[in-house]
């Protein structure tokens, strides 16, 4: 029987794999949105997991929840990226540098 | 003979699917194929949920998620034109500090997951009768006692529409073919319909 560790174990390291990309992907914006896509993901896998071995349906409702507001992120990220890439042809995260002082 | 364990093997097929994919998002120099690996992830995850017996959620995963925001990614993907060249450089630099972090969060992840710490982790998952509808609890809920943040979602999801498409949206290009419906509204019979003499002629 799979156990509530076993999937606990797995959401953090997807969590971390998710912090990596992070880390690594200075070049691509889009890549460093799918990672936190890939960290909300993790998320939503320990709010099931615990929703189903501790019996409360409040954790899927927050899965729900989650879903809705990581649609609205991603949308208006990738709006965002649109406008900084008509403005400067590139998405790279050196060049998002106009608020130095 | 004992029967295979089915549950658990797909379970540990899915979990070992979902960490390899989700590295190919990270490690993926082409930005299709890290939304190609991520629509991946998305599918093993569905996996999970369904052995967890999440139905409703792991197909919303696949609806709403591969179907709309995996959809949209791969179209900025494919509008933005990328220079793939200057996307690999300096990607060296940055990997000891990431396999470091990595290492860390899966430590403090690993130590926090250790028995004592934990104490809930005996519990098993329930079996659910055959009439058990995951959709009609899931639903009961929302409408009853999670009224109030299902309509503030809804809110959400209207104003992140508005805000993308006043973000993108120019304003319409002059020489464009688009529909223009004040100007179809004020046409009038007098500027469209020409009423001409034609000579009727024997053949």
């Amino acid at each position: 029987m799979i156990s509530l560790t076993y999937y606990l174990a797995l959401a953090g390291i997807v969590f971390g794999i998710a912090l990596f990309g992070v880390v690594l992907n200075r070049k691509n914006v889009i890549v460093l949105l799918m990672c936190v896509e890939l960290m909300l993901l993790a998320v939503n896998i320990n709010f099931v997991a615990f929703a189903q071995f501790l019996h409360i349906q409040a954790g899927e409702m927050f899965v729900f929840f989650i879903l809705a507001v990581a649609a609205a992120e991603s949308a208006i990220a990738l709006a965002i990226l649109v406008l900084f890439y008509r403005q400067k042809q590139s998405i790279n995260v050196d060049d998002m540098s106009s608020l130095k002082g | 003979m004992k029967a295979l364990p089915i549950p658990e093997i797909i379970a540990v097929i899915a979990s070992l699917g979902l960490v390899v994919s989700s590295l190919m998002v990270t490690v993926m120099r082409n930005p299709v194929r890290s939304v190609l690996s991520l629509v991946l992830c998305f599918l093993f995850t569905t996996v999970l949920w369904l052995l967890l017996q999440a139905e409703f959620l792991s197909l919303v995963l696949i609806f709403v998620y591969i179907g709309a925001v995996m959809t949209l990614f791969m179209f900025v993907v494919m509008m933005l034109h990328v220079d793939r060249k200057m996307l690999t450089e300096k990607f060296v630099s940055y990997l000891p500090l990431g396999i470091v972090l990595l290492l860390v969060f899966v430590g403090i992840v690993g130590y926090a997951l250790h028995g004592h710490h934990f104490p809930h982790v005996t519990r098993s998952l329930p079996h659910f009768p055959d009439h058990y509808n995951n959709t009609q609890v899931l639903g009961t809920h929302l409408y009853t006692q999670y009224v109030l943040p299902f309509e503030i979602a809804s809110i959400i999801l209207l104003v992140a529409i508005l805000a993308a498409i006043s973000l993108v949206f120019q304003g319409r290009e002059p020489g464009t073919k688009a529909q223009r419906v004040k100007k179809q509204l004020q046409a009038t019979k007098k500027n469209r319909l020409v009423i001409m003499d034609i000579k009727s002629e024997k053949p």
